[in-house]
C-alpha cells in the first residue's frame, strides 16, 4: 500500500517537473538525458553508522536506477552553516541538502535559492505531500510555498547519568518545576559531581535553554508576538525573567571546567565519559554520545534517562511544549529532476521505518514511527506526539542573524557577562534592524 | 680599493649605452609587446582585484544577505553599525596589541637570537631549523595542535597542571586569559621568520665595521647597540612591516583555536569580518568590515612606507 503512494507519488512528481517553465524544463531533461547523473547530497551527520544507513539506501536506489550517481557529501556542522550561501548559488552546489527550517529555509526561498516544491508534493491529489506528517509539512511552507521535503522530527530534553544521580542521591522523576531542577543542580555540584556538560564555544547548545525559558515564561503568545514584531517584543517581561532565571543557573556554575571553550562533540564526550550528570541534547543524544566517547563506547544504554525540561511556576506555557528540530532536506534551484526522485525514495515510509529501527530519527513520514524502538528515542516521539506547540529551534527560527544574537546572548547570560535585561534588548535591537 | 670602483664605473658605463641605443629601437616595436603582454595581466587583476574591491564598496552600502541582487540600499548605515559594536572595536584593538606584542616580543626575540645563529658555530643549522619550522607549519595545523596543547581536560596543560598538582586553566575558555594564548602562539609561530630577515641582514653587514669598533675597545653590548643595531635598521623596518601586515591578515591561526571568542575576546578584523559578515549572512555589513580592512591597509603600507622606509 505504502509503496503505490510512492510510486504513484513519484509519477506525478515527475509530471509536475515538466511542465515547470520550458526553459528550466529543456535544462533539466538536457541533464536527464546524459548518460549519468550525479546527485550531490550534502549532510552533516556524524554518526558513521548512520552514514552507512544512507548509503546503503542510495546503493539500492543506484541499482535500481542505473545511469543515476548518489554522491554523498559531508560538511561540519557549523562550517555547513557558514559555507552555505556562497555554495549554493556557486555551480558547485549541492542538489539537496539538510536544513534546519525556520527563518534560514525561508530566506533561502525567496531569495530563490531553492526549488519550490508546492508543485512536485501536491501532483497526483498531494500523493507525495500525504505521505508526511501534517505539522512537519506545514511548518516547511513558506507564504504557500512547500520549501523541503522533511525528514525528521526531533524534540530537545535533558538526558541524564543514571549511575551519577543515584550517586548524588537526586530522583529525576521528582524533578517537575525549574526550582526543583536547580535543587537538584545544586545537590549534585555538592555530591562533587559536575551536574551539566555544555557546549559555551558552540553557543547554540547553550541557547536551549533559554528558549526552553521563554517558552515555558511567556508561552507561545510572547514568542510569536516577538518573532513578529508585536508587543514589548524580545523586552516582554516574560522573556527578561527567563533570562534571570538562565542568570540563577549560570550563578550555580553547573557546566564543567572550560565549557566557554568546548565544542558540542566535545561536550557529548564530557557526558559519555561520565564526567557531566546531564546534557540538553538532542533525541538522539544516546547514540552522539557514543560516537563521541573517549572510549568508543559511552555510557550504557540503560544507563541513560531522559526527562522533558521543567516547568516554570506561574509561567504562561506548557510543559508538554516542546522545543525541537524540523529536519528537512532542500533542494536547490538547478537539481536535476532525479534528485526529487531519489528525495522520495530515500523519505518513503519504508527507508523512514530503516532509519528509526537503527535509533536515527523520529520519522516525519506517516507510518513510519511503529520503526522505532529506541525506548529514548521512543519516549522522545510520544513527548512529541502528544505536544501542545513544537516550536522550531530559535537561532533557525528567528533566521541567521538574529539567531546568532540569541546564541551570543544565552552565553553571555549564563556566564554572567550580559545582564538578562540587556540581552533582552541586544536581542530586541538585532531583531528590529533585521526588519529595517 | 681604487682599481674595483674603476672597473665597476666602466660597467657601469658601458650597458647604459647599450640601452639608450636599444631604447631607440624598441619605440616601434613596444606597442605589439605592449598590446601581447600587457592584457592578460591586466584582466586577471581587473578581474580578481580592482573588481571585487570595487564590488565590497558597493555592497557595503546595501543591507544584502548574499543571496539574489542587492536591492536594499541603506548608504552608511553598516559603517555606523560597525563602529558601534563593541566586538569589532575588540578586533581592532585585538590588531594593534598583536603589532605591539610583534614589536616588544617577537622582534626582540629573534633579533637575540639571530645574533647567536648568525656564527659558523657547529650546529647552528640544526638550531635555525628548529626556530624555523613553526613558520614552516600550516596554520590552521598549528592552530589545532596549540587547542590540543592548551586543552584542559587532555591537553598539555592539563598533564603540567596535574603534575604540579594544581588546578587546570581552562585559558581558551577565559575571556580575560584567552587573548594572551593566542599572541602567544601568534609569537612562537612567526619569530622564526623574523629571525631568518635578521639572520640574513646580519650576514651580509661589513665586518670590517665590526672589527674596527673590537680595536677601539667597544664592549659586546656596544657593539650590539652602536654597530650592529643601527646596520640593521633596514631590517628592522621590514621585519615591523610584516608584523604589521601579518596582523592585519590573521585569520586562519585564530579559527581553529578559538573562533573569535569568548564572547569576542579573540576576534581580528578578519576573524570579525568572517563571523558577522558571512555566517550570519549579513554580507553588507561584512563588505564594511572589507573597506574599512583596506583603508587601514592602504594608509599603513603607504604611510609606513613612506615614513620609515623612504631610504631603504
Amino acid at each position: 500500500m505504502l509503496q503505490i503512494v510512492g510510486v504513484r507519488a513519484l509519477r506525478g512528481k515527475r509530471t509536475a517537473m515538466l511542465t515547470v517553465s520550458t526553459g528550466l524544463a529543456v535544462l533539466l531533461g538536457a541533464a536527464s538525458a546524459m548518460a549519468d547523473t550525479t546527485v550531490k547530497w550534502l549532510h552533516l551527520e556524524l554518526d558513521p553508522g548512520y552514514v552507512a544507513i544512507w548509503r546503503k539506501i542510495a546503493d539500492t536506489y543506484e541499482a535500481k536506477h542505473p545511469g543515476v550517481k548518489i554522491q554523498m557529501q559531508f560538511l561540519e556542522n557549523e562550517a555547513f552553516k557558514a559555507k552555505l550561501p556562497t555554495l549554493l548559488q556557486s555551480s558547485d552546489a549541492p542538489d539537496f541538502f539538510y536544513s534546519w527550517g525556520g527563518g534560514v529555509l525561508k530566506q533561502q526561498m525567496a531569495t530563490g535559492a531553492l526549488l519550490d516544491l508546492t508543485t512536485a508534493m501536491k501532483a497526483n491529489d498531494g500523493a507525495w505531500q500525504k505521505s508526511f506528517n501534517p505539522a512537519a509539512i506545514e511548518g516547511l511552507t513558506f507564504d504557500g510555498k512547500i520549501s523541503a521535503v522533511p525528514f525528521k522530527l526531533g524534540t530537545v530534553s535533558f538526558f541524564y547519568n543514571k549511575a551519577l544521580f543515584a550517586k548524588a542521591g537526586v530522583d529525576a522523576a521528582a524533578i517537575k518545576t525549574w526550582d526543583d531542577y536547580l535543587a537538584a543542580v545544586k545537590k549534585i555540584k555538592d555530591a562533587g559531581i559536575v551536574p551539566i556538560a555544555g557546549a559555551g564555544g558552540e553557543k547554540w547548545p547553550i541557547h536551549f535553554y533559554w528558549s526552553y525559558l521563554v517558552m515555558r515564561d511567556g508561552g507561545q503568545k510572547v514568542f510569536d508576538a516577538a518573532k513578529n514584531g508585536k508587543g514589548d517584543g524580545f523586552n516582554d517581561p516574560a522573556v527578561v525573567k527567563a533570562g534571570e532565571q538562565l542568570a540563577e543557573l549560570g550563578k550555580l556554575q553547573p557546566f564543567q571546567p572550560g565549557y566557554l571553550g568546548a565544542t558540542w562533540p566535545q561536550t557529548l564526550g564530557v557526558f559519555a565519559d561520565g564526567k557531566a550528570a546531564m546534557i540538553l541534547g538532542f533525541e538522539n543524544t544516546e547514540g552522539n554520545q557514543k560516537t563521541n566517547a573517549g572510549d568508543g563506547k559511552g555510557l550504557a544504554s540503560d544507563n541513560i534517562g531522559r526527562f522533558a525540561f521543567p516547568a516554570v511556576t506561574g509561567g504562561a506555557g506548557a510543559v508538554t511544549d516542546t522545543l525541537g528540530g524540523l529536519n528537512a532536506w532542500a533542494v536547490s534551484k538547478k537539481a536535476p529532476p532525479e534528485a526529487l526522485d531519489f528525495l522520495a525514495y530515500l523519505n518513503n515510509a519504508d527507508n523512514q521505518r530503516q532509519m528509526a529501527k537503527a535509533g536515527m530519527i523520529i520519522p516525519a513520514a506517516v507510518g513510519a514511527e511503529d520503526g522505532i524502538t529506541n525506548p529514548l528515542l521512543k519516549q522522545a516521539a510520544e513527548q512529541l506526539a502528544q505536544t501542545t506547540w513544537h516550536q522550531n529551534f530559535f537561532d533557525q527560527d528567528l533566521g541567521p542573524s538574529v539567531g546568532r544574537v540569541v546564541n551570543d546572548v544565552s552565553v553571555g547570560i549564563v556566564s554572567g557577562q550580559i545582564a538578562p535585561k540587556d540581552g533582552a534588548a541586544q536581542i530586541q535591537d538585532a531583531f528590529e534592524q533585521d526588519q529595517l | 680599493m681604487t682599481d674595483i670602483s674603476a672597473t665597476s664605473t666602466i660597467r657601469s658605463t658601458a650597458p647604459s649605452k647599450a640601452a639608450i641605443r636599444r631604447k631607440g629601437s624598441t619605440g616601434r616595436g613596444r606597442l605589439p609587446v605592449l598590446l601581447l603582454f600587457l592584457p592578460p595581466a591586466l584582466l586577471l587583476f581587473t578581474l580578481f582585484v580592482i573588481l571585487p574591491m570595487g564590488e565590497a564598496a558597493w555592497y557595503s552600502l546595501y543591507k544584502w544577505s548574499g543571496y539574489g541582487a542587492p536591492t536594499d540600499f541603506v548608504g552608511l548605515r553598516n559603517f555606523q553599525v560597525l563602529f558601534n559594536n563593541t566586538a569589532f572595536l575588540t578586533s581592532l584593538k585585538n590588531n594593534a596589541l598583536i603589532v605591539v606584542v610583534s614589536i616588544i616580543v617577537q622582534i626582540p626575540l629573534a633579533i637575540w637570537l639571530s645574533t647567536m645563529l648568525a656564527n659558523k658555530i657547529a650546529g647552528v643549522v640544526l638550531f635555525r631549523l628548529i626556530f624555523f619550522l613553526p613558520y614552516v607549519l600550516a596554520e590552521v595545523a598549528a592552530g589545532l595542535i596549540w587547542r590540543f596543547v592548551y586543552d584542559g581536560d587532555y591537553g598539555l596543560f592539563a598533564s603540567l597542571a596535574h603534575l604540579f598538582g594544581v588546578e587546570t586553566p581552562y585559558v581558551l575558555a577565559d575571556k580575560d586569559l584567552a587573548i594572551y594564548a593566542v599572541l602567544a602562539v601568534i609569537v612562537w609561530k612567526y619569530f622564526g621568520f623574523h629571525m631568518m630577515l635578521f639572520i640574513a641582514g646580519l650576514q651580509s653587514l661589513d665586518k670590517s665595521v665590526l672589527e674596527a669598533a673590537e680595536i677601539d675597545g667597544a664592549t659586546g653590548w656596544q657593539k650590539f647597540r652602536y654597530v650592529t643595531l643601527p646596520l640593521l635598521a633596514s631590517t628592522l623596518r621590514l621585519s615591523v612591516f610584516f608584523a604589521i601586515v601579518g596582523s592585519l591578515q590573521l585569520f586562519d591561526l585564530i579559527m581553529p583555536l578559538t573562533g573569535g571568542g569568548p564572547f569576542n575576546s579573540t576576534q581580528t578584523m578578519v576573524t570579525f569580518l568572517y563571523n558577522f559578515g558571512v555566517t550570519r549572512m549579513q554580507v553588507g555589513l561584512g563588505s564594511a568590515v572589507g573597506v574599512v580592512l583596506f583603508v587601514i591597509c592602504v594608509t599603513l603600507a603607504f604611510g609606513y612606507k613612506r615614513i620609515f622606509m623612504r631610504n631603504d
